[in-house]
């Protein structure tokens, strides 16, 4: 009996969770404008999505989302993995001093942050667009993926970059041929994390995106639901980036536990 | 073995220091091409740190290091002609074993033709032939330490260092590794320079043994001389088993212990000078017939140890004394004993007495080792500095920290018969030395107190 409540309790739980999601997948099947209402099964809102018949803006924010994510996760990975090897190489104080303040960005608000990029920008004469959603994106994904290198470097052998040294390797090529393949696994999952962080990112970006008419994913959607309607468009797209997040997550955990069933037989 | 006697690794006036604590102080050594170099030393004397040194992992604070006449300890490790064996291996885990030990050659740019040959010969010298393509992390740690060492002699190095290589490893196999290594050396023909706290590994592998404790050398020999001519008591204590005895020597060629007096074969100590007696256990030979022996005594255990019976027995005079011998004695039955006089090893006595540099406080208060201390009135003036002299056995420690005028930890512990001889590190960093009967344990913290009529003072000019 108890484990039938501790049961139901799960399903119900996770059905709250996933509904609003499994519901906008159900629809995005259907032509109807307005969300709730059935008419028939059809895939026309997939095509008219990639056909660009619809809007080009759409296109545009999809595109400028992407790109903006790749340079913004390429970018903090190689940032964070050196912070992290040096923040490694520290000791004692030093060391928990700077670990407590890469801390400090993930735990602020969004809100907040993007905030004072925005107060930063503007005192700065910088005009905002492209670029500057670029910088925010890179200055909030990069303590992540310092996060995520940092226990690979910490499980390392650490005689194996002086065992490099010996071996008539310059300190650049003992970081190259030994330390990054070491902490190559963290820096994927690092990568991908960033990657994922900025495709999700509304706070920031609304604040650093400035008024030159760049939009991406988050910002449209959110000027669109203004103008009164979701674009009938956006069902078959949440699923979309819904899926694929998923895989990526399904991927970072696959890899973490692989990197720990290979830790365990060692 | 040693062929000749030119000098390849030279070591000059090498200090270093973490923070407060010095490490190495003042260490000269030279170290002559192709021989097996041992640092030997319990934890903490330092002996890893003058391994990375040479390595060039770490930088000396002040001294030299030549290599063939040439100054490199501002060389990086990676342009020294010499390579390491890690304690803990240092695999590259992402390499198979090929690529492992390939890898040296690759970043010197060797042709690949070479490099292949290369590894499979150095394999070969490991016995590891056929795990080219193995991944390192599915070796076991034996292997993977074979690895380890061909990876290192693959690229020819003029000096090979080895950092503790086999202390991860069982009994056994380190037992099969000690004398391969030893074959190796003598194929490769190179230097080995190798750590170890592992005094029989040390005796059994060395052409010369280094014994450093705190960071500076307390003796440099062969394995035959340390082990026989040991330069002082912490030698003595730390190769192999031994008895430690206080003794006077009565005049050249005769010395007293344990209440007897000995023929020996040492001389130029003076009459009547105190010194310290080492007597290794198997030199004390041991009869049942103890009427025609030099000393008597009554057998306190007899246990086996495989080869020989070790046995402690208290002699006529109260001293306990350690011995080997292939018979067992019955305990509490009543043995004679005796000692070639080419067996007792007589060493100079470091110290009599502890003497600490002081400042008087007042007519009858003494600052030393950073406490207060009340003396008997000896008529010099506040501020006036001093020496202060205390007998061993006159130094009481005390069970509560906070009894004593001064704090200290037991660093160092030494039976010498009938008594303790110990070491105490105080807070101030002086070493107090201490006879007692008490028995107390390495690393104990302790109050440290001295009575007033114990203190004798001294004007320092």
């Amino acid at each position: 009996m108890k484990k039938f409540f501790a049961q139901t309790y799960l399903w119900l739980l996770l059905a709250l969770l996933y509904a609003p999601i499994i519901i906008i997948g159900i629809f995005s099947f259907t032509e109807a404008k307005v969300l709730g209402n059935w008419t028939g099964f059809s895939t026309k809102l997939y095509t008219s999505l990639f056909s660009g018949g619809v809007r080009h803006s759409l296109l545009d924010a999809i595109e400028n989302t992407f790109t903006i994510a790749l340079i913004a996760a390429a970018v903090s990975t190689i940032l964070g993995s050196i912070a992290a090897i040096g923040i490694h190489n520290m000791r004692g104080r030093k060391r928990q001093a700077i670990t407590f303040l890469n801390n400090i960005p993930m735990l602020n608000p969004d809100i907040i942050t993007g905030i004072s990029l925005f107060l930063l920008f503007v005192s700065l004469g910088v005009t905002q667009g492209y670029a500057t959603v670029v910088l925010a994106h890179i200055a909030f994904c990069t303590p992540y993926v310092v996060l995520s290198v940092m226990p690979r470097l910490q499980q390392m052998n650490p005689n194996i970059y002086e065992a490099a040294l010996d071996l008539g390797a310059t300190p650049f090529q003992a970081l190259r041929k030994v330390i990054i393949p070491e902490i190559r696994p963290g820096m994927i999952s690092g990568f991908i994390l960033a990657f994922t962080l900025s495709i999700d990112d509304f706070a920031v970006t609304i604040f650093t995106i400035g008024n030159q008419g760049l939009e991406t994913l988050s910002t449209f959607i959110y000027a669109d639901a203004r103008k009164g309607g979701l674009t009938p468009e956006l069902r078959p797209l949440s699923t979309i980036i819904f899926v694929t997040v998923l895989l990526l997550l399904i991927i970072i955990n696959v890899r973490a536990r692989r990197a720990a069933r290979k830790q365990e037989n060692i | 073995m040693v062929t000749n006697n030119d000098t390849i690794i030279k070591i000059e006036h090498l200090s270093k220091a973490f923070g407060d604590k010095v490490v190495l102080d003042d260490i000269n050594l030279d170290i002559r091409r192709g021989e097996f170099i041992t640092l030997l030393g319990p934890s903490g004397c330092g002996k890893t740190t003058l391994l990375r040194m040479i390595a060039g992992f770490l930088k000396p604070d002040s001294g030299v290091i030549m290599m063939e006449g040439n100054d490199i300890s501002e060389v990086p490790p990676h342009r020294r002609p010499l390579n390491t064996v890690f304690q803990r291996y240092a695999l590259f885990p992402h390499l198979n074993v090929y690529d492992n030990i390939a890898f040296g050659l690759k970043l010197n740019k060797v042709p690949a033709a070479e490099i292949e040959s290369r590894v499979r010969k150095s394999l070969k010298m490991v016995s590891m032939t056929d795990y080219e393509d193995r991944d390192v992390n599915s070796l076991s740690g034996g292997q993977q330490q074979r690895v380890a060492i061909a990876r290192a002699i693959v690229n020819r190095p003029k000096v090979l260092l080895l950092d503790e290589p086999l202390a991860a490893l069982d009994l056994k196999m380190r037992k099969d590794m000690q004398m391969e290594l030893k074959q190796m050396h003598q194929e490769l023909g190179i230097t080995f320079i190798y750590v170890t706290h592992d005094q029989e590994e040390a005796l059994t592998l060395s052409d010369t043994v280094v014994v450093m404790s705190d960071g500076k050398i307390q003796q440099i020999g062969t394995p035959i001389d340390i082990y026989n001519e040991p330069t002082n008591s912490f030698v003595a204590d730390f190769i192999g088993e031994s008895n430690i005895l206080n003794g006077t020597m009565v005049c050249d060629r005769e010395v007293e212990f344990i209440g007897h007096k000995f023929e020996c074969v040492d001389e130029g100590f003076g009459n009547n000078t105190p010194v310290d007696v080492v007597v290794r256990p198997e030199d004390i030979y041991i009869i049942a017939n103890a009427e025609n022996a030099k000393f008597t005594g009554t057998v306190k255990s007899c246990i086996f140890k495989g080869v020989h019976y070790e046995m402690f027995v208290e002699t006529d005079n109260g001293y306990e004394l350690m011995l080997q011998d292939y018979n067992a004695f019955e305990v509490g039955s009543t043995v004679g004993m005796f000692i070639k006089p080419s067996d007792i090893h007589v060493m100079a006595k470091e110290r009599t007495c502890n003497t600490f540099e002081g400042k008087m406080l007042s007519a009858t208060t003494v600052e030393i080792m950073g406490g207060e201390f009340h003396c008997a009135d000896c008529g010099l003036a506040e501020g006036e500095s001093v020496y202060a002299s205390i007998n061993f056995d006159r130094v009481e420690l005390l069970d509560n920290k906070e009894d004593g005028t001064v704090m200290g930890e037991i660093e160092f512990i030494l039976y010498k018969g009938n008594h303790y001889h110990l070491t105490v590190l105080t807070d101030s960093g002086e070493k107090v030395y201490v006879d007692t009967n008490d028995i107390w344990d390495k690393g104990d913290i302790v109050g440290i107190s001295v009575d007033i009529s114990d203190l004798h003072i001294s004007k320092r000019v």
